[in-house]
């Protein structure tokens, strides 16, 4: 079985922003059903963390490709 | 493009980075004209076409084309540009905004059309290129409204900070609006598309393979290769449109930083 060890480190990495997002949404979540009419300003703020924490997670499949 | 991978040795050849380089399709000069540069040429022709039918001939109770139009284009002005950056200065980045939106949509989406299937955006230059453009213009716009030093002032030193923060605060600051914003902006898109279309081959080809080369129990399982990339391309257009939304809400919400004054 051949393969290349950063993609191992990539996996590991990923477990980070993983966690991450997952909070941003569970967190966005709980603010839409506290308050609905809310939706609309989360939702933005909600992509905005999102696009935030997954770039950590997109600048290591970057990293493990190129280095 | 498999049967190359197949011929190249015995065992499963994994997709890697090589499957994003193409022969040209034709030399003119010496500029080699490649499929993802023909992907831009008709994504773009597909844009403006769609745009221009739409709008050609507007009338008060709008057909079902011009209808898709004004929504399309009406859902990315008020809930990206208008939404962040607020009416009384929005209105001036609306083109841009919206622009930006749909030209990286139709490079996100050819990943999953049937023919192309490569979403050009993965190729790192077409986002770092329009990450620069973004770049300047919100440097640009907050350099016009501030002022050089107010700018700087104002993204370095905020208000309302006590005073040791600074030492830390201004160049992470600094740091952060020229240097990391621009990269991410591009590598966020590209290598999403990048990983996106890499897992869609390797489902595909790997159902490929285990159907036509393998041994014992495989050809069996193929199924499960195929229909893993009948899903993920679901999926796949769904991030594709989500990525160009989030690049253009970014934009957006840059230049609506660089617009505000006071933090």
């Amino acid at each position: 079985m051949e393969g290349n060890l950063n993609m191992v480190g990539y996996g590991l990495a990923a477990i980070g922003p993983g966690v991450g997002i997952g909070l941003i949404f569970a967190a966005y979540i709980a603010g839409v059903a506290r308050q609905p009419e809310a939706r609309g300003t989360l939702q933005g703020i909600a992509i905005l963390g999102f696009a935030l924490a997954e770039a950590l997670a997109i600048i290591g499949i970057g990293l493990a490709f190129a280095l | 493009m498999s049967t190359q991978l197949l011929a190249a040795g015995p065992g499963f050849e994994a997709p890697g980075p090589a499957d994003f380089e193409f022969p040209p399709l034709f030399t003119v000069a010496g500029f080699e004209f490649t499929k993802p540069m023909l992907i831009i040429v008709l994504g773009t022709i597909a844009v403006a076409a769609f745009f221009y039918i739409a709008a050609r001939n507007p009338k008060l109770v709008p057909g079902r084309l011009q209808f898709a139009g004004e929504q399309a284009y009406g859902a990315i002005r008020n809930s990206v540009v208008l939404d962040s950056i607020g009416t009384k200065h929005g209105k001036k980045f609306v083109p841009y905004i919206v622009t930006l939106f749909f030209f990286i949509l139709v490079l996100n989406i050819s990943g999953i059309i049937p023919v192309l299937q490569f979403p050009a955006s993965s190729k790192i230059a077409i986002p770092a290129f329009l990450a620069v453009i973004s770049w300047i213009i919100y440097n640009a716009v907050g350099i016009r409204r501030q002022g050089l030093g107010g700018y700087f002032k104002n993204m370095m030193f905020p208000p309302g900070v006590p005073w040791p923060i600074y030492f830390l605060l201004a160049p992470l600051e600094f740091f952060s609006t020229f240097i990391i914003r621009p990269f991410t902006l591009a590598l966020r898109l590209s290598m999403n598309m990048f990983a996106g279309h890499l897992v869609l081959l390797l489902c595909i080809l790997g159902g490929e393979y285990m159907l036509t080369e393998g041994t014992g129990a495989l050809p069996f399982l193929s199924p499960v290769g195929f229909l893993g990339g009948i899903v993920l391309t679901f999926f796949e257009g769904f991030i594709q449109i989500l990525q160009a939304y989030v690049f253009a809400l970014l934009s957006a919400l840059y230049i609506a930083g660089a617009l505000e004054a006071e933090h």
